[in-house]
């Protein structure tokens, strides 16, 4: 009866959706009648055959080893990285030493004022207030180290991004060959590559920049060409009839054009930069990210807090700053107050200045000891008193540790058991028959020879260990990400108040609650999966909130006069219309799901987040860049069989 | 165009100029941050643990008021830090538990890193299980018997085996084939840090419950949760040579210290200083404890214990 009484575009839709999946399903069926009794003949087991593994234990051990003996003498070394190597740290130390010349004072002044250029006096007064805040944490010294560093990193992230961009955006067989590299990027997890980077540059700034750039490039480079592909093309046309030669229109129309998008670039390099300060402490970059790595050896919580909240009002600073300045309109100040606008500027400096002088000649150049508030102790307290009170034995409910228990137990347990008794071919069948129903057969490819390679590498165990963890932490996610979007886009006051929460989620660094996790949920798959949880949901929670808001109106008032109750509504109206952006949020949870993996390793997680940090930790580079390679496989067979083919056009276009 | 073409030839050259314009030798290159403003620096590697951090906050605290030296951490991991020692990143690293390959390899083979002589303190891993459970159970402590309790010591991760629980990827570990190679019906599960490691047993002292579980001494978390040992076969030297047949237990390390070969010879009383650094395994508890358990910056309890014992530092400054 249903059919018949809805509408008929509607049927219509999914009848051809279902038509066109069952075809490809049945050719995938046909295929896979032909070839899984070869292959089951050829190499019978349950578990990826280890006649198709590739042992890379022996070269990439040579290959460390051939890097450690001639780091000190090869040419590559003496004239190539060396360079490259000693620039970072001049750069580095070149920022730093101009910050502690201006003192703190000058320091704040300044970062206020440019606030107050950029995006106006309120948050030129929320800048200095969270600059005297990472003072009166007593993180003065390791904020500038921070920041020294960040400055070095966004700008050749922002110059390499821009570079491969503007590239992209020019050039369409560059663009081609650049948007795989680009995903790659993305999806591959910080740890796997600090250790070759390591190798390379050694422990320390040079290595810890480098990292950094690997990972803020990507957005940059994508944002750049989406912008220079988005100008609008009638404006274009009128400059080219203007006579202007190809540079001339790229530099006077083109770019401009683009520039909400350069600085959205910017905006997302930054963050993503701050992001990496913290992982970059284990490879010895100094600064805040050191100090939470640091407390969390003594298993301080509040003093990896104290480290902790400076990286957060950063972030939060940069990303209200630069978004203002993006959302700004570029004609107003240029055209018609060119002059004040540069007086403003100059008032900035000249004040910058006096305040820097000042403090100096003043001999208070240096954050006073005495202005330094101690909030470890009172956060220890409170986390002593949480885990004391909920870890076990509350009524009713039960403690977090039998929760954990199973969670372990009924959900971690069977689905990890259920995937890796899976026979290999048919989890590769899976996988195809995903990613083909919701893509293309490029994409169904991809996913396939991702998963391939995954076993190729030797770690199909391990992999699927972790793809049980990845699938039970986006589901959670998913759940509470949906359940809180919802809420906050029906309730205007609930996302005001979500808002500063979701940023404080988003920013702070991942070490800071590997304690509360284990503290709350035992060691195991149970806190890795609650860190991921943690880390993912902000983004999953955004995008839902801002989907559903995006809504048609139309059709929401329509429905309502129809007479439709708010559950009829959010269930009829609005989540199939949002379904594009529930969509991405299910592929946004699982890429960041992904990313913290390793996490996930330092809580007991195992499987390959562990092999990652072990390699890590020991030197070993077969381990460390093998279980790395696979996550990153990982990552890509995910992003594809959940990333709708609508996004992928709409992207290139 | 013309203007921002000298511009960047200008940059570039300079960029030339700053760094020298023969080899850049990454082997010689200081942390950005050090000698800020003028200071004397030097750079030291602090390990994971705490008992590595009582000796770098004691000697920091040392080097900067009586030395007027500017010291500056990084926290690394073992193997990585024999890299960085090698490369000059940093300058010593106070407390090796034995590294053999790395010791053929910089120490022997390429002379990049001087022994700095023992730290004092010997340091011993085992297998423990909490002291108010060995008391209930007097014959836990041998390996003999633990497939007995093998249930008590399940949980939800060991997947209805006896959970031994192994910490930081970085440690010195033979535990799965020691439990293979033993016969145990144990699974070992690796808590994949310190941290975690530490928090996990504090949680399960709090309830009394049993567990087992990989650890060392010297330790401050032994008078927080009082362990007892396992006794495990017997350790004979060469006895784990082989990974996959170890079935005996670790030795007894005098734990050693290694500086860098330049600084060793040029780095005047602050290497000369860091030589003569050897203190006891009571020293190290008292400033771990501190830190660890008080909660102390790392620069407090170094000076509480700097402040207690004058005759014992001054000893290693003349």
């Amino acid at each position: 009866m249903a059919t018949v009484t809805a509408p008929a575009p509607r049927v219509s839709l999914p009848g051809v959706l279902k038509h066109r999946s069952v075809a490809k399903l049945a050719l995938l069926a046909l295929a896979a009648a032909v070839l899984v009794p070869l292959a089951n003949a050829q190499w019978a087991s349950g578990s990826w055959p280890a006649a198709l593994t590739v042992d890379l234990t022996e070269p990439l051990g040579r290959a460390s080893d051939w890097i450690i003996d001639n780091r000190d003498s090869h040419p590559l070394f003496l004239y190539g990285f060396g360079y490259v190597s000693n620039a970072v740290v001049l750069c580095v130390r070149a920022v730093y030493l101009v910050l502690l010349a201006a003192g703190w004072a000058g320091v704040t002044v300044a970062a206020a004022l440019i606030a107050w250029r950029v995006a106006g006096v309120r948050l030129a007064a929320g800048t200095a207030v969270a600059f005297l805040a990472c003072g009166l944490l007593g993180m003065w010294i390791p904020t500038m180290q921070t920041l020294a560093l960040m400055v070095v990193a966004v700008l050749v992230s922002v110059a390499v991004g821009a570079v491969l961009g503007l590239a992209a955006g020019l050039s369409d067989r560059m663009d081609r060959i650049l948007r795989p590299v680009l995903d790659t990027m993305q999806v591959l997890p910080a740890f796997a590559y600090l250790l070759p980077v390591v190798l390379i540059f050694g422990i320390g700034v040079p290595a810890a920049v480098l990292a950094t750039v690997v990972y803020a490039a990507p957005p940059m480079a994508r944002l750049t060409s989406l912008g220079l592909r988005g100008a609008d093309k009638e404006v274009l046309e009128a400059v080219e009839s203007l006579g202007a030669t190809a540079r001339q229109r790229l530099l006077t129309a083109r770019i401009p054009l683009a520039r909400k998008e350069l600085l959205l670039g910017l905006n997302q390099t930054i963050m993503m930069a701050l992001s990496m300060a913290v992982i970059a402490s284990v490879i010895g970059a100094g600064g805040l990210g050191d100090r939470v790595y640091q407390a969390l050896a003594s298993v301080d919580v509040g003093a990896a807090l104290a480290a902790g909240i400076p990286i957060v009002l950063l972030a939060v600073v940069l990303d209200r700053v630069t978004g203002a300045a993006g959302d700004g309109d570029p004609g107003a100040g240029t055209r018609h107050g060119g002059l004040s606008r540069r007086a403003g500027w100059a008032a900035a400096l000249a004040a910058t200045v006096v305040v820097a002088v000042a403090v100096r000649l003043a001999g208070r150049l240096d954050w006073p000891d005495a202005w330094t508030l101690n909030i470890a102790e009172p956060v220890n307290r409170a986390v002593d008193w949480m885990t004391d009170h909920l870890y076990s034995g509350v009524p009713v409910i039960g403690g977090t540790a039998d929760w954990a228990g199973h969670f372990t137990t009924w959900v971690l347990d069977p689905l990890r058991d259920g995937l890796q008794g899976l026979p290999w071919w048919s989890v590769l069948l899976i996988v195809a028959a995903l990613a083909w129903v919701i893509g293309t057969w490029r994409t169904a490819l991809t996913a396939v020879l991702a998963m391939a390679a995954i076993g190729v590498l030797g770690v199909w165990k391990p992999s699927l260990d972790t793809l049980s963890q990845v699938l039970a932490a986006v589901a959670v996610t998913l759940v509470l990400g949906f359940a809180t979007g919802i809420a906050a886009a029906r309730s205007d006051r609930f996302e005001r108040l979500l808002r500063p929460v979701l940023d404080v989620f988003q920013t702070m660094p991942q070490f800071v609650y590997l304690i509360p996790v284990v503290a709350l949920f035992g060691v195991g798959r149970a806190p890795a999966v609650a860190a991921a949880v943690v880390y993912a949901l902000p983004a999953v929670v955004r995008i839902t909130a801002q989907g559903l808001r995006q809504v048609d109106p139309a059709a929401l008032e329509s429905a309502r006069s129809l007479g439709a109750s708010s559950g009829q509504q959010i269930r009829q109206v609005q989540l199939p219309l949002a379904r594009p952006a529930l969509l991405l949020a299910l592929n946004q949870g699982v890429v960041l799901v992904l990313a913290v993996v390793i996490i996930g390793g330092l809580v007991g997680g195992g499987a390959l987040g562990y092999d990652v940090v072990f390699g890590l930790a020991q030197g070993d580079l077969a381990t460390g860049l093998v279980a790395g390679a696979a996550i990153v496989c990982l990552g890509l067979m995910l992003d594809r069989v959940t990333q709708p083919t609508e996004r992928r056009t709409k992207k290139g276009a | 165009m013309r203007i921002r073409t000298t511009a960047t030839v200008a940059g570039a050259s300079a960029l030339l100029l700053l760094t020298g314009c023969g080899a850049a030798d990454m082997t010689k290159q200081a942390s950005p941050f050090a000698n800020a403003q003028g200071a004397k620096s030097l750079t030291l590697s602090v390990q994971s643990w705490v008992g590595a951090q009582a000796n770098v906050a004691v000697a920091q605290y040392l080097l900067e008021h009586e030395l007027g030296y500017r010291v500056d951490t990084v926290q690394v991991d073992e193997v990585p830090a024999w890299d960085a020692l090698s490369q000059g990143r940093v300058d010593a690293i106070l407390e090796d538990w034995g590294h053999p390959e790395q010791e053929q390899r910089y120490v022997k083979d390429k002379k990049t890193i001087t022994p700095g002589g023992d730290l004092g303190v010997t340091g011993h891993i085992g297998w423990f299980v909490p002291t108010y459970f060995a008391k209930q159970h007097p014959d836990v402590t041998n390996w003999k018997n633990l497939n007995k309790y093998a249930a008590q010591f399940a949980t939800a991760e060991s997947g209805g085996k006896g959970q031994l629980m192994d910490g930081s990827p970085s440690y010195v570990t033979n535990d799965k084939a020691l439990v293979n190679n033993l016969d145990l019906d144990f699974q070992v599960v690796f808590a994949g840090s310190e941290a975690a490691q530490i928090t996990q047993m504090r949680q399960f002292a709090k309830e009394k419950k049993p567990f087992l579980t990989y650890w060392y001494a010297p330790q401050w978390l032994f008078k927080k949760v009082p362990m007892t040992e396992v006794k495990l076969p017997a350790y004979k030297e060469g006895c784990d040579a082989d990974p996959e047949k170890v079935a005996c237990g670790y030795p007894h390390t005098p734990l050693q210290k290694y500086l860098n070969a330049d600084f060793a010879k040029d780095g005047g009383k602050a290497a000369a200083f860091l030589k003569k650094f050897r203190w006891t395994t009571e020293d190290q508890n008292e400033v771990s404890l501190a830190i660890a358990d008080q909660k102390m910056t790392p620069e407090e309890a170094a000076k509480q214990w700097v402040d207690g014992h004058a005759s014992k530092w001054k000893a290693w400054l003349s």
